[in-house]
């Protein structure tokens, strides 16, 4: 096509637009000139015009001159070597008496990104920095940074680097945002190039200086300017408290700026801030100012309340007094978007307290009869997660939810059910009076999740409920069939009721294990078969003591991200790592999280766990699983004594046999202790004086996924499993490595 | 920073795009549909902002557009989603409505703008007043070339030297939108006052206008105290718990001494905005008996009260209620005003053009229902929402005390107040109830 269209094509569209384009009247070249910026904007191909439209390029009609501007900027690149043509004209119009002609000629010349120009380009750019219109400064200070971009030794040759920091000190505070605007954007290319970074000054490092005129300028240039000053200011080290607090006192008024994004730059300046702060009584104040405007970015457009209440959840993490009183203003609205919906839930569950939750649950049961399945589902979670929370709730909480199942809309009742399983975990023994109303509903599950959690329920009270093994049997029927949540659950189940009424469940629990190890294609059900099978038939009591063994109960996480992540993305406020709570690395640079790019960061952090806690929570965020086969150094080896290899070393090791053999009782409460441990985020197990034993089962714990207790059922927990074994983990490998 | 800006069809074509960047490719704009809808099909919500493949997309829905830009890097998501609603409010003042057709008839303005308003990536002015005055849609004179407005970079960026007026005026429009929601039980469940102030400000010259309010902490600032100053007034004084101003506020002397000080735009602007989350008592009340004979019709019984005090006046009130989607054969009886069903709304509204504070009134509605239905059918439980309008009252009671105007060539120019109290965009009440649930006391 394209050099079709240079070989002068005979007719067609762009014939006409040749000819008009070289017509002598101005006029129709001018109409000429639009119809192929049109045809450009459709996606024709109108490269092949080059020539004729430059042609056009000298004109006194502003208008004329941005047009051809334009299609310059978008097909510089496909015809550089004719590019040269249009230099002459630039370097004349970066001359023009009118700054917003010379403005444009320094600001397109800096979009057409071929190499040939830019040297050209370097004598107009020095002449527009020291420009006597501001308008003409701040484009120039920003085109620094364009040039940086495509070659950054002209920049550091030239001095431009040099003259930035000058400008700083510029008396228009337009030109200063945008000169800081610039030296931020080349600090970070700069600090993303390894290669580049070693050459030193092109670090912009903020000194007190500048701080101080970045503060001045701050009161006066407009809202993208504060923006930018603000994002500078996040990054500057405060010398002393003294400073810090100076810093917060002249940022806070900023709250009141109607544009939201400097409402939370300027929110991210004082939590940084802060943190140098050690008068307890300044920090409350500041806590205190910032509550309302936050509330008030509730008011705005559905897309930045999201990112506001994305921002407001992470802030809530690390300071959870912040908006203790206005959990009524995040309540949904009928109209709200789901995505700002379910943020608000989140929220609203993290601001519940025992003076508001009646109001809070009236709210949540609302919800759970709206039309959105979804949001139906998230509500129901949410009164679980509320019943969690607080203890004095509890009971209203399961009424509630004793309501909703009466509705027997299927997937409300499922939702109910799921939830009902973790405020068993959560209050062992106190609801029972409800299992009877969940079992009436056995047939109306059809979810795995639901009937894994059910199962769990008849297998967890099976000494209380009488016709538990007629309920148990449904499932061993079908056994096969199901998934194989629901088939873990199943066989847990059945042992547990075996244990509990070993005489009427005889046959019930050799069919199931029969079944499971003979007739299941999973080896985790396999697996978790042999093992009961084999405590079974050994010692009884040791089984006993096992599956039946106390379980620590659940609790709410108050953080969804590690402490030190947390602290990392508070100071990203308003950026995408804060909205997508992760860090930067894993979203940006092809969307791969390097095995070196973790390495370095480890350097940078005196603690090397942090790094595997970072990795693991973001496994927990659900990474693409690929990246992180990139770890070598990690123990990503988590599940991998899985199988038959870890029964092979329970059955090899002497310490187990003597387990088994019931003798020692001392092993069996640590071997209880890490598996309560593997699905509930408390602290790992006690060190034990025999590192063998510890380890073996600390493996073989894991490999079980969680014996004897349930699939953790809400994200959160789900989290805290995966990354509370953590340190658990790290010695089994290589001992069990070692064994082979 | 964005990399590219796009506005997009509902279908995910293109239909204007600029890049500012080289570092992401226009071709990652077709993926962008694709995306949604595979994020749609897993289940999960389409957040304003999603990452794929080192890619970062971040956009707006404007009707039946999509404001889109994309980055590589760890942007503002704050400031680009601001930026793209920046953008779609100023393409609206341009083109008095944003949809296909106006930017297939407007590219080059808004190539144009695009130009104006973002330069490598960073937003820059974004003022349409301003922009007005140096892109514009007739081409420009050859003999009058246009400059950069002074004020793109002017500590003023908002106003212009030199303007003139033969009688100075200003108008300030006091606006109260009162959000709320009632429970079932009649309950005011959540309850917020949004508060506007509106300026028309037809001033010559550079004005510095200063603007006193009976804000509580205001009078305390000042040192006032209201019993001295006004012994025999009725002035309460009122907590604003959020106050957000126009750019053109000295925001640090707030801050101090809480004055609001300024030098306005010109024209029309928002000069604050704020915010009390006080307990409101809904100032329209509206309930309503449903009686749903399953299978064959449905009818209500709705009633209206105006809980205010009677010398205030409520205008233009529309009342929305919910029907089921599948209603037909409407029928209607109301004591006052008129009554109209708006079948794509799946509701009937209640007009009525004037509502007299303490009155009450009732409406009869009548609907038919397919006798087929289908099984599972969910019932939707939409609310009650009310819109209206009442003058001359303000909910907060807040009250402009003075607004005094200084300008260097000592003119005097007279304020005009104005008060309004209306609804916001959520006033709902879920009181629809299944008839025997609340019976409604007859008049």
């Amino acid at each position: 096509m394209n050099v079709f269209a240079r070989a002068a094509p005979k007719k067609g569209e762009n014939f006409e637009l040749r000819a008009d384009l070289n017509s002598e009247y101005r006029e129709k070249r001018k109409d000429a000139i639009k119809r192929v910026i049109a045809n450009m904007t459709v996606g024709k191909d109108v490269s092949g015009l080059f020539p004729d439209v430059l042609k056009n390029m000298q004109t006194e009609d502003i208008e004329q001159k941005k047009l051809v501007y334009l299609y310059l900027i978008n097909y510089a690149k496909t015809q550089p070597e004719l590019v040269i043509l249009a230099v002459n004209t630039f370097v004349k119009d970066s001359d023009d008496p009118n700054p917003l002609i010379r403005a444009l000629a320094i600001r397109t010349m800096g979009c057409l990104r071929v190499e040939k120009i830019i040297d050209y380009l370097c004598d107009p750019l020095q002449k527009g920095l020291r420009d006597e219109n501001p308008y003409v400064r701040k484009t120039a200070a920003l085109c620094v940074a364009k040039l940086y971009d495509l070659k950054p030794e002209l920049v550091l040759e030239n001095g431009f680097l040099d003259q930035l920091h000058d400008m700083i000190s510029d008396s228009n505070p337009m030109v200063v945002a945008n000169t800081v605007t610039a030296l931020s954007d080349i600090h970070i290319s700069a600090s993303s190039q390894p290669s580049t970074s070693s050459s030193g000054p092109a670090f912009f490092t903020i000194t007190s200086s500048i701080l101080n005129k970045l503060l001045i300028a701050l009161n006066e240039c407009s809202e993208w300017g504060r923006v930018a000053l603000l994002s500078a200011l996040a990054r500057y080290e405060a010398k002393d408290e003294k400073e810090s607090e100076h810093i917060c006192e002249r940022v806070v008024p900023q709250f009141q700026h109607v544009n939201g994004s400097v409402v939370l730059g300027a929110v991210k300046v004082v939590m940084i801030h802060m943190r140098g702060v050690k008068r307890e009584e300044f920090t409350k104040q500041l806590i205190r100012k910032m509550a309302p405007p936050l509330v008030t970015l509730l008011s705005t457009p559905p897309e930045v309340q999201w990112v506001a209440l994305r921002n407001i959840n992470l802030l809530l993490q690390k300071r959870p007094d912040l908006l203790s009183n206005e959990m009524r203003v995040f309540f949904c609205k009928y109209n709200d978007p789901l995505y700002v919906k379910v943020e608000k839930l989140d929220i609203m569950v993290r601001l519940a307290n025992d003076h508001n939750v009646d109001a809070l649950l009236s709210e949540l049961k609302e919800y759970a009869s709206e039309v959105d399945v979804d949001f139906v589902r998230r509500s129901i979670k949410a009164i679980g997660q509320t019943a969690i929370k607080i203890d004095a709730a509890a009971e209203r909480c399961v009424n509630v939810l004793l309501e909703l199942i009466d509705t027997r809309v299927s997937y409300v009742v499922q939702e109910a059910v799921v939830v009902m399983k973790d405020i068993f975990r959560r209050y062992p023994s106190t609801y029972e009076g409800v299992i009877p109303t969940l079992c009436a509903n056995l047939e109306e599950l059809d979810e795995p999740e639901a009937k894994a959690s059910l199962i769990w329920i008849i297998g967890e009270y099976a000494n209380k409920i009488d016709n538990a093994d007629e309920l148990l049997g449904v499932f061993v029927d079908t056994f096969t069939e199901e998934s194989y949540p629901v088939q873990l659950q199943t066989l847990t189940a059945v042992v547990k009721l075996f244990l509990y009424k070993p005489d009427t469940s005889q046959g019930l629990v050799q069919s199931v294990l029969n079944t499971a190890t003979k007739e299941c294609d999973s080896p985790d059900v396999r697996d978790r078969a042999y093992i009961y099978w084999r405590l079974l038939s050994s010692d009884p009591a040791a089984a006993k003591s096992v599956v039946l063994a106390h379980r620590p109960p659940i609790s709410l996480p108050h953080t969804t991200v590690a402490p030190a992540l947390l602290n990392e993305l508070i100071g990203e406020i308003s950026s995408l790592a804060s909205v997508y709570h992760k860090p930067a690395e894993t979203f940006i640079g092809q969307g791969r999280v390097g095995a070196d790019s973790m390495q370095r960061k480890g350097a940078d952090l005196s603690d090397d766990r942090l790094t595997t806690q970072k990795a693991l929570q973001t496994v927990a965020a659900g990474q693409q699983a690929e990246n992180l086969l990139d770890f070598d150094d990690e123990p990503a080896m988590d599940s991998q004594p899985t199988g038959l290899a870890a029964t092979q070393v329970f059955q090899q090791t002497p310490a187990a046999a003597s387990l088994l053999a019931g003798t020692s009782s001392n092993p069996l409460d640590d071997l209880v202790s890490i598996f309560g441990n593997s699905s509930i985020g408390s602290p790992p197990a006690q060190q034990q004086p025999n590192g063998m034993q510890t380890n073996a089962f600390g493996g073989l714990g894991l490999g079980l996924g969680g014996m004897g207790s349930p699939i953790s059922p809400s994200p959160a927990p789900a989290q805290n499993s995966v990354a509370s074994p953590v340190p658990t983990t790290q010695n089994p490998q290589e001992d069990l490595l070692g064994l082979f | 920073m964005a990399s590219l800006i796009a506005i997009l069809d509902l279908k995910g074509k293109p239909l204007i795009q600029r890049s500012y960047r080289d570092d992401v490719s226009p071709s990652q704009i077709e993926r962008f549909l694709p995306l949604i809808l595979d994020i749609e099909e897993e289940g999960q919500q389409v957040t304003p902002c999603f990452t794929s493949q080192g890619v970062n997309y971040m956009h707006i829905r404007h009707s039946n557009l999509y404001l889109l830009a994309l980055s590589r890097r760890n942007s503002n998501a704050a400031e680009i989603i601001l930026f793209l609603h920046r953008l779609s409010q100023v393409l609206v003042e341009y083109f008095k409505e944003l949809e296909e057709e106006s930017i297939r008839d407007n590219f080059v303005i808004i190539y144009e703008l695009l130009d104006e308003m973002m330069d490598f990536g960073y937003p820059q002015s974004t003022e349409s007043k301003i922009l007005q005055e140096y892109i514009t849609q007739e081409s420009h004179k050859l003999e009058l070339q246009v400059r950069p407005p002074m004020a793109l970079t002017n500590a003023v960026s908002w106003r212009s030297e030199g303007i003139r007026y033969r009688k100075n005026e200003v108008f300030l429009d006091v606006i109260e939108s009162v959000n709320l929601l009632v429970n079932a039980n009649g309950n005011v469940v959540r309850s917020e006052i949004l508060g506007a102030v509106k300026m028309k400000c037809y001033l010559s010259g550079m004005p510095e206008l200063r603007l006193g309010l009976n804000d509580k902490v205001m009078f305390e600032a000042t040192g006032r105290r209201l019993s001295i100053v006004h012994p025999a007034s009725r002035g309460k004084s009122i907590e604003l718990e959020d106050v957000k101003f126009h750019q053109c506020v000295r925001l640090s002397r707030f801050e101090n001494d809480r004055t609001i000080s300024f030098i306005p735009p010109d024209g029309e602007f928002e000069l604050m905005s704020y915010r009390l989350s006080q307990a409101v008592k809904p100032l329209v009340w509206v309930e309503a008996a449903v009686e749903n004979h399953k299978g064959s019709r449905v009818e209500y019984m709705v009633k209206v009260k105006a809980q205010f005090k009677r010398r205030s006046t409520a205008n233009n009130v529309e009342i929305y209620v919910p029907v089921p989607d599948d209603a037909d054969s409407p029928k209607f009886r109301a004591s006052t005003g008129s009554v109209k069903y708006v079948p794509d709304k799946s509701a009937f509204v209640w007009n009525i053009k004037q509502l007299g504070g303490g009155r009450e009134f009732l409406m009869r509605a009548h609907f038919g229902l397919p006798s087929v239905k289908s099984e599972q059918d969910v019932e939707k439980r939409a609310p009650i929402t009310v819109k209206f309008e009442i003058p001359y009252f303000t909910v907060s009671g807040i009250q402009v005390r003075y607004l005094k105007i200084v300008e260097k060539s000592g003119y005097q120019a007279l304020p005009w107040v104005r008060y309004i109290t209306q609804n916001g965009d959520d006033y709902s009440l879920r009181t629809a109830l299944e008839k025997g649930s609340a019976p409604i006391v007859p008049m």
